[in-house]
């Protein structure tokens, strides 16, 4: 919403600063965006006389002028055709900034000649497309006068953002109501015009409304003036439009702007000689087509209001007029609408047709249902001032949906809810100011709401208003009570395995990323089949919610890997999405290994590999607070299955027992790979935290440490297995031989090859026993070691290695 | 007795001159071992008259003395340049370069949303997650956004196809609607904050579709809003690491707060860089607000009995704030050099002892 200071002035009698404006509004609310001083603009720009203008001597077409400026006489080298002797111009000093070419002026040798400033042309102030000479202007002002002055450019514009509430402040008056609330004067006193309406106005208006759509449109009025000349508006208003960017165009058609920025009311004007028959609202016939103002023509649907006369449909009700019943220089019968129409409706043709306008702004809001015929009357009285003519009486249909709220208020209510001490007299007069009025002699009154006060609800909102005007920063600034002592801890145990899980993948040399949680629908249909797709995305690479974290971190590589940037170590932990309910947007996170390591001198090249992946999801599931002694490790070699991401010979899931994945790691599925467009080796993983068990509930103390006074001792076993038998069947087979006396089984040696059967390998592993109460014996070492070997043939079919 | 001085003189030589263990343990053998020169010397002491051996005895003991740590001074010598050999041979460029395990990075989303729950904690807010897929009644109808308001269609939704009872879901345009999770599965007194993801359909600069909000909320008897001023004001300077700001309260609009107020913070632009606490200028960092009753009585909670605020600001513009990245949208693309250029270490884990930055 723009307005100019002087326009406001006229609305309110204040002697307040620009700037002390300017903090005021924007404290109360109504952010002030910016404000345009043009006469701090053209600060620089100053009168000046040509006293002389000669031919250049090396330039046809440049003269060199002397010229008496505010610095002096000043010799400038000028190219307009119509520099002359005797002429009232325009100093731009060197120094000056010109917006209209951008340059900033510098002293200049033109052709030879030393030039000292610039004569300005109307286009290079920016004050308009001018430009076939410099400014030309009529004499009288003395040299040094500001160019502002001489023309008149000493309004300045202000731009507010209203915020949606406030529809009542899309008006200057009502803005100028505020500022006087806030004491920075007097809100002018406002008279409506009487107009005495001669003859009828032609035609009745009608409102025809199904039942249930009654709100469309309550109220609609009108009137006729005969015999108008439409021609331009006057000066100042054309000038007030101007500076607001909104283009003058006729009498007619600037007075219904005009009040529409000066009072909120808008107003539709019509040439009465192309109306047929009577005049009213209507909802539109599915289909049904409407040349709007602005040429173009729009397909309605009958959910949208229309303003119609007996040949059809002639403007989009709220939100813009049609161009064949326009007004234009030739007409002279006008007739004037003043409507009200349903804000949710117009705000739903307006975003259904995609048309923006200063009334559908307003409509939407919600105008005031008390000033629908003053709007019209003051529209009279403009066109009977600016055109002539003869008005008729007004003719209407349907009764202005008036609210007549009133709210309970206990000035208290100021105190407890927005912790500001005022008296009950001072928040009363507060809102008196405002427009409310007060009934009762005591607490609680009844405050009566302005009808132009659409938000105001219960008392809540009239403690807004007094904080409002009182200013927030007389509201004390109070600490939150606190209990004595120091702050209990607040995060759950799922957050603080997140926290752990996350810093322990960072701690592994991960680059933590954060990629869109909306990705390509091809990208997202090679992790699942029910994913989630946007009905109106923003762009084609980001329509579908991703099943999984990978795709968001393999195309993250990619451009990495593309940009030279390699290796690529990355991990994400966010929401992946297989429905819309809350439970199937669980917490994961997934890591990629993509790229070798670079070369070193000492340990070669390190190939990303299954393993390194397997390795990093068991540190964050073990960071996670995961019981890793107990996961089993799933894959191909224990016959499962496994999703279409991964290698399907190079993957494998960690579970808690035999259903519950915790983790997921291998290599990536080549056919993956090659639709990423990934060529460098990738291993990945995703872990799954919300599927970890909740830890038994212990206190902070720890079971006493084992007194192990005795030496453990180590035994080395090398077993032949069949290649298909997973290690982690003889491990466990191994462990389980004697669980009070093995404490540990490593593999320290893997070898197929020369000397060992076809189709199967050699483990050797190393086996710890821990000795308690008593050393072992020979014999009980021995007993040991046999219960190891059975367990392992029995289990896992593995022999002894002779 | 010149053969024992002579003898002591040859043998002394002897062992200086051994230039190995082994040629020094055979000159020891040759003059001290059973049959070596000085024992022959020693075993005439038995042939001599007592006067005589009184003499001699003492002399030959010392040769032998002299003799056997003669032996050991040498044999000490040697040790040591063996040593200092074999060391030297043992030498290595030591300025090859090394493999070290290098940290990863932490997100600075992450980091922030970490230093947020610790501030915060101290206040004694705890941390509360809700989904991103949202349906219409958490997302606008309990906040007090009816369908046709202008702030409904402002919010620049994301939303699923349509259903058949003609509902739709949709991403959530903010993290308030975990305000209304909140409340309607706890009693109060509530503190919370809410961070996480929000979506709206909004690309720029300064805006992408998919950014991070915190929300807060509060909720207990007695609460104003002198109290939200007072958070905000101790959370800002926690936040920044300041000693004292310069806070600025703007009356705005929330459909789901009442009264309702925008925040900025005094800021310079001085030489194009922003300096927050000082200045000409001012930043907003969020909205805020007392919460609305129409909210209250939404989620069952009586608001003639509790009041409360709320407030929200986005994360990654905290985050842009304080450590001073200019574009927004490189924090999701997850490009390698960036995050390992503006994430964090993860030991670095926010602490109220330890600072948060």
């Amino acid at each position: 919403m723009k307005f100019t200071l002087d326009w406001l002035r006229s609305h309110l009698d204040t002697t307040a600063s620009l700037d002390e404006i300017c903090e005021a509004l924007t404290a109360s609310g109504l952010e002030v965006e910016g404000v345009e001083d043009p006469a701090a603009k053209f600060a620089a720009f100053t009168i000046a006389h040509v006293k002389q203008a000669v031919k250049h001597p090396d330039a046809d077409k440049l003269r060199v002028c002397t010229v008496d400026t505010i610095d002096g006489e000043k010799q400038i080298v000028c190219g307009a055709p119509n520099a002359r002797a005797g002429m009232t111009a325009v100093y731009a000093p060197v120094g000056a900034y010109v917006p209209g070419i951008d340059v900033t002026l510098t002293k200049a040798k033109i052709r030879g000649v030393e030039s000292f400033g610039m004569l300005v042309s109307e286009r290079e102030m920016q004050l308009s497309d001018e430009h076939d000479g410099i400014m030309d202007l009529d004499a009288g002002p003395a040299v040094g006068t500001p160019m502002a002055d001489v023309l008149g450019l000493t309004d300045p514009v202000i731009d507010i953002a209203i915020t949606p509430d406030r529809a009542d402040c899309l008006g200057v008056r009502g803005i100028a109501r505020e500022l006087a609330a806030k004491g920075l004067g007097t809100l002018r006193p406002f008279t409506l015009p009487t107009i005495e309406g001669q003859g009828d106005a032609g035609r009745s208006i009608f409102i025809d409304l199904p039942d249930g759509k009654e709100d469309a449109c309550r109220y609609f009025t009108g009137r006729l003036v005969r015999g108008v000349k439409n021609g331009p508006s006057p000066d100042w208003v054309q000038k007030r439009l101007n500076a607001i960017g909104s283009k003058p165009i006729s009498a007619l058609v600037d007075i219904t702007n005009y009040v529409s920025f000066d009072l909120g009311r808008p107003l539709h004007v019509f040439d009465a000689a192309k109306l047929t028959g009577d005049i009213g609202a209507r909802m539109a016939k599915a289909e049904e087509e409407v040349e709007a103002l602005n040429e173009k023509t729009y397909t309605l649907t009958n959910e949208m209001t229309v303003i119609a006369d007996q040949s059809g449909a002639l403007g989009i009700a709220g939100v813009m007029g049609g161009m064949p019943s326009s007004v234009t220089e030739s007409t002279t019968d006008v007739f004037i609408e003043s409507a009200i129409f349903d804000p949710a409706r117009t705000g739903h043709t307006g975003r259904g047709l995609a048309i923006d306008s200063d009334a559908r702004y307003r409509f939407e809001r919600g105008v005031d249902p008390d000033f629908i015929d003053a709007g019209l009357d003051i529209a009279t009285q403009m066109v009977i001032d600016f055109c002539g003519g003869t008005p008729s009486e007004a003719v209407s249909a349907g009764t202005p949906p008036l609210r007549k709220h009133s709210v309970p208020f206990d000035p208290d209510h100021v105190r407890r809810l927005a912790g500001l001490d005022v008296a009950a007299d001072e928040a009363l007069s507060i809102l008196k100011a405002l427009g409310f009025t007060i009934d009762g002699a005591g607490a609680p009154y009844t405050v009566h709401v302005p009808e132009w006060r659409a938000d105001i609800d219960g008392s809540a909102d009239l403690v807004e208003e007094v904080m409002r005007i009182k200013g927030l920063d007389a509201v004390p600034t109070v600490p939150l009570p606190r209990p004595n002592g120091v702050a209990k801890a607040t995060l759950s145990l799922a957050q603080k395995r997140i926290i752990a899980l996350r810093r322990r993948l960072a701690g592994l040399g991960l680059n933590e990323a954060v990629t869109y949680a909306f990705i390509k629908e091809a990208d997202a249909a090679l992790f699942g089949e029910d994913t989630q797709t946007l009905a109106n995305a923003i762009s084609s690479d980001m329509t579908t919610m991703r099943p999984s974290l990978l795709p968001g971190l393999l195309s993250a590589a990619q451009r990495t890997l593309d940009k030279g940037h390699g290796p690529v170590r990355l991990f994400e932990i966010g929401r992946v999405f297989a429905g819309e309910t809350p439970d199937a947007q669980p917490l994961e996170a997934a890591l990629i290994i993509a790229g070798g390591a670079a070369k070193d001198w000492q340990s070669g090249a390190a190939e990303p590999s299954v393993f390194a992946a397997k390795a990093a999801a068991l540190a964050a599931l073990e960071a996670a607070g995961a019981p890793t002694q107990k996961l089993q490790t799933y894959g191909a070699v224990t016959g499962a299955d496994m999703p279409s991401a991964y290698h399907p010979g190079q993957s494998g899931d960690l579970r808690l027992g035999p259903k519950n994945t915790l983790a997921r790691f291998g290599m990536i599925h080549p056919r993956l790979a090659a639709a990423f467009g990934l060529s460098a080796p990738v291993a990945m993983a995703e872990i799954f935290p919300e599927n970890l068990p909740k830890p038994k509930a212990a206190g902070p103390t720890r079971s006493a440490l084992d007194d192990l006074p005795l030496q453990p001792v180590e035994r080395d076993f090398a077993f032949l297995v069949e290649e298909a038998v997973p290690a982690e069947t003889l491990l466990r087979a191994l462990k389980g031989a004697d669980k009070k006396a093995i404490t540990d089984v490593a593999v320290f040696d893997r070898y197929a090859g020369p000397g060992v059967p076809e189709a199967h390998v050699s483990l050797a592993v190393r086996v710890t026993l821990q000795p308690v109460g008593a050393s072992f014996t020979d014999e009980a070492l021995e007993a040991i070691s046999a219960k190891i070997v059975a367990a392992a043939q029995k289990s896992a079919g593995a022999q002894l290695r002779a | 007795m010149t053969d024992a001085s002579q003898l002591k003189t040859d043998i002394e030589a002897d062992i200086a001159a051994a230039q190995t263990l082994d040629a020094l343990e055979a000159i020891r053998v040759a003059a001290i071992g059973k049959k070596g020169s000085v024992s022959a010397l020693m075993k005439t002491l038995g042939k001599m008259s007592p006067e005589e051996r009184q003499v001699e005895g003492p002399k030959l003991n010392a040769l032998k003395r002299d003799i056997t740590d003669a032996v050991a001074a040498r044999k000490s010598a040697l040790e040591e340049a063996a040593l200092e050999a074999q060391l030297a041979a043992e030498q290595v460029d030591v300025t090859l370069p090394v493999q070290t395990q290098d940290f990863g990075t932490i997100h600075p989303v992450s980091q922030v949303m970490d230093e947020l729950s610790e501030i915060f904690a101290d206040m004694g807010f705890a941390v509360a997650e809700g989904p991103e897929i949202e349906d219409e009644f958490h997302n606008f109808d309990a906040l007090n956004i009816p369908a046709h308001h202008p702030a409904r269609a402002m919010h620049d939704t994301f939303y699923f196809p349509e259903k058949e009872d003609g509902s739709r879901m949709l991403l959530r345009t903010h993290t308030s609607p975990v305000q209304i999770r909140t409340m309607l599965s706890q009693e109060p007194p509530i503190r919370i904050i809410a961070p996480g993801k929000t979506y709206r359909s909004d690309s720029d600069a300064t805006h992408t579709p998919m950014f991070h909000q915190v929300e807060g909320l509060v909720i207990e008897e007695g609460i104003h809003m002198g109290h939200l001023k007072g958070c905000l004001e101790a959370f800002v300077k926690a936040f920044f690491q300041l000693d004292s700001i310069d806070m600025r309260f703007r009356a705005s609009f929330f459909p789901f707060t009442e009264p309702s107020a925008e925040v900025d913070i005094r800021c310079s632009f001085e030489g194009g860089t922003l300096t927050i606490g000082e200045g000409e200028d001012w930043l907003e960092i969020g909205g805020c607000g007392m919460v609305h009753p129409r909210v209250m009585t939404a989620c069952n909670l009586d608001p003639e009995r509790y009041q409360g605020f709320a407030f929200g600001c986005g994360i990654d513009r905290l985050a842009m704030l304080k450590y001073g990245m200019t574009d927004l949208r490189p924090f999701f693309d997850g490009d390698q050099r960036w995050l390992k250029h503006y994430g964090f270490s993860p030991l670095a884990v926010p602490t109220l002892a330890g600072g948060l930055s």
